[in-house]
């Protein structure tokens, strides 16, 4: 077997120039090279070329006027004026977007113009090549690292390298000294929240107390620790701003009220409810979203975020969803005049699970 | 207290002797109870006693007809076997009923997960008809009076605290712009675009299928007033930023940002390429 089999494909060399418009023997088709180069109308009509130059700047020319426009439009019209100018849309705003929309269009739809009409026309062929350098500057780039390694002397004196290495390491220690001054460290803030033995389950908003006989079966209350809606000595609030917007995210919570019947707690939680009524925080244990999303029929709480399910029948047990815990409850009781209040603190902590709980 | 004479005493049980005397006294002391009774008795029992009979008569009629095959000939709910045929309509009140029956709710086309909206099939006479029927089976929520959800005449104040109460309690299901949203198994949570201040402060009242109920005590009519004054307020807001496409949020913003705003770019794109500069005819040099 000497000779080549007939049906062999001729392997081409990459790195030696194929013109492309050469037809090759050896393929089962005949390669039909490129079609014959046309010239565009506008490379040989110059008539064609100024009127394809013309609609280039007019279109530029446009897209600054619009720019103007946008800017006049800005300060003429104001904001809530007009609120339904063209199908009930307000004059700013379609003045604005309509004006800076074009603006930028037209650029666009005048860089294509010119780059089509106008700009040169060679077709070019790229033959595809191996990304590996060649034999030849690869030996070359080997050896001038050997040179620079051979005339540094790294190897030969390892007293400079080692303290090299040495200092090096320690620079690692300033960055660590500086990271961990980052804010304090948030001690027991995740663990618990304002709400304490005795405190009312207040509904937010209106900030009033709630009895249990006012609570149907079915019924839904958006409810918030009471120490919100109270004021110290001087009639200033207790909690405001940011401290109670962070308290807030931790203490909210649901009293919601079912069929005794319906609920199964389990053994520790069975005194944790009022007469079918029972408290859970608010705070969704996936990532945080707060959750009042109750379907009273199937007793199931869905937070809207990412669809975790919770069964408040059944210890707000996640049944569907992200969520890797149950959400936490409170135990409520009755006060002597006869309000929900809180019975502790949460037993766990709430919200999204962090570092150290696991 | 002085205690009678005995001259006095002796004339009083000589007028006791008298036969009737204390049949006299029985009758009066029935007669006292009774009116005593109807004067003290709880308002919401007296409003299934004293509502029109003749109504009352008219919703039965009407009930036979159109609700009983699920409910129930007296509205006691019917079991099958895989569950809950129909519930039991006893003690729902009156205002369940003008709801469900008034928004068209019930009577239901068809058994399944939701009872859409639809046009009301009983006019309005009947639906107060039936509505006297059912309240009169046992207590529950009267149908409200008109000064209680009429939210024509709410201050600025009390529009921004209904807001408040309508972002904390009714947004998770029926969303910022109370346009509605899915619930799971192929629920959802109706629209309360279009929907009237009566039947908005009933389904508060109510809790109708999944939703919640919010009782006078916590959610106090006043609140309940103000709130759907918001809801009000949000249907006649103009879309000042631009097409709203059904206040859906991301999910209709996204579906357009995809299909339209991306989808024409390609079309674009294509366009662009398939009309080669030099495919003129009839131009070729």
């Amino acid at each position: 077997m000497t000779d080549k089999p007939d049906n062999q494909l001729a392997v081409p060399d990459p790195h030696t120039a194929v013109d492309p418009h050469a037809p090759s023997a050896a393929d089962p088709i005949d390669n039909p090279g490129l079609p014959p180069h046309l010239p565009r109308p506008t490379d040989v009509d110059e008539a064609a070329e100024k009127r394809a130059e013309r609609q280039v700047a007019a279109m530029f020319g446009l897209s600054a006027v619009f720019a103007l426009l946008f800017c006049v439009a800005y300060f003429t019209l104001d904001i809530g004026e007009d609120l339904d100018t063209f199908m009930g849309l307000g004059a700013q705003n379609l003045a604005l977007g309509t004006a800076l929309g074009l603006s930028l269009l037209l650029i666009g739809i005048g860089a294509i113009q010119w780059a089509r009409k106008l700009m040169s026309d060679n077709e070019i062929i790229e033959m595809r090549h191996p990304i590996a350098s060649s034999e030849e500057d690869r030996t070359f780039s080997v050896a001038e690292l050997r040179q620079g390694a051979e005339e540094s002397g790294i190897a030969r004196r390892p007293l400079i390298r080692n303290s090299l290495l040495g200092a090096m390491a320690m620079l690692g220690l300033p960055a660590i000294v500086a990271l961990r001054d980052l804010g304090p460290l948030p001690g027991t803030k995740l663990e618990e929240t304002v709400w304490r033995k005795g405190m009312r389950v207040v509904n937010d908003v209106s900030g009033t107390p709630i009895r249990p006989q006012e609570m149907e079966i079915g019924q839904l209350v958006n409810a918030e620790p009471e120490v919100f809606f109270e004021a110290d000595e001087e009639g200033e609030p207790l909690y405001e701003g940011v401290e109670l917007q962070q308290a807030k995210s931790k203490a909210a919570v649901i009293l919601v009220k079912m069929q005794p019947m319906d609920i199964t707690a389990s053994p520790e939680r069975e005194n944790w409810g009022v007469n079918g009524i029972l408290c859970f925080s608010k705070i969704c244990t996936h990532v945080g979203c707060p959750i009042s999303l109750w379907e009273q029929q199937t007793h199931h709480l869905l937070c809207p975020c990412h669809q975790s399910t919770f069964d408040l029948a059944d210890n707000a047990k996640v049944i569907f969803g992200p969520a890797a815990r149950a959400l936490p409850q409170l135990e409520i009781g009755v006060d002597d005049e006869g309000y929900l209040i809180a019975m502790s603190d949460f037993k766990e902590p709430v919200g999204p699970s962090f570092w150290e709980r696991g | 207290m002085r205690l009678p004479s005995s001259r006095l005493w002796a004339r009083l049980s000589a007028k006791r002797r008298s036969p009737i005397a204390g049949l006299v006294v029985l009758l009066m002391g029935l007669m006292f109870t009774g009116g005593a009774y109807a004067a003290l008795s709880p308002a919401l029992a007296q409003d299934g006693v004293s509502a029109d009979a003749a109504l009352i008569k008219q919703g039965r009629a009407l009930f036979l007809v159109g609700c009983a095959s699920c409910h129930g000939k007296n509205a006691e709910g019917i079991l099958a076997e895989n569950g809950q045929y129909g519930p039991p309509l006893v003690g729902v009140g009156a205002a369940a009923v003008d709801f469900q029956v008034g928004t068209g709710r019930m009577p239901l086309a068809a058994p399944g997960v939701q009872a859409p909206r639809k046009d009301p099939v009983f006019s309005e006479q009947e639906t107060s008809a039936l509505a006297a029927y059912v309240g009169s089976l046992g207590p529950g929520p009267s149908i409200p009076a008109a000064g209680n959800y009429d939210a024509s005449d709410v201050s600025n104040e009390s529009l921004v605290e209904g807001g408040q109460f309508f972002r904390t309690n009714c947004t998770a299901c029926h969303n910022f712009a109370g346009s509605g949203g899915a619930l799971p198994g192929g629920k959802q949570a109706p629209s309360l675009m279009g929907v009237s201040d009566k039947h908005m402060y009933e389904a508060m009242l109510t809790g109708p299928q999944q939703m919640p109920v919010f009782s006078e005590q916590v959610l106090a009519p006043g609140q309940k007033k103000d709130i759907i004054a918001y809801v009000n307020s949000l249907e006649e807001m103009p879309a000042a930023g631009g097409f709203a496409l059904g206040y859906y949020g991301p999910v209709s913003e996204g579906l357009f940002a995809w299909v339209v705003g991306i989808g024409g770019l390609v079309g674009f794109a294509v366009w662009i390429g398939a009309n080669s500069a030099r495919s003129k005819k009839g131009k070729k040099a």
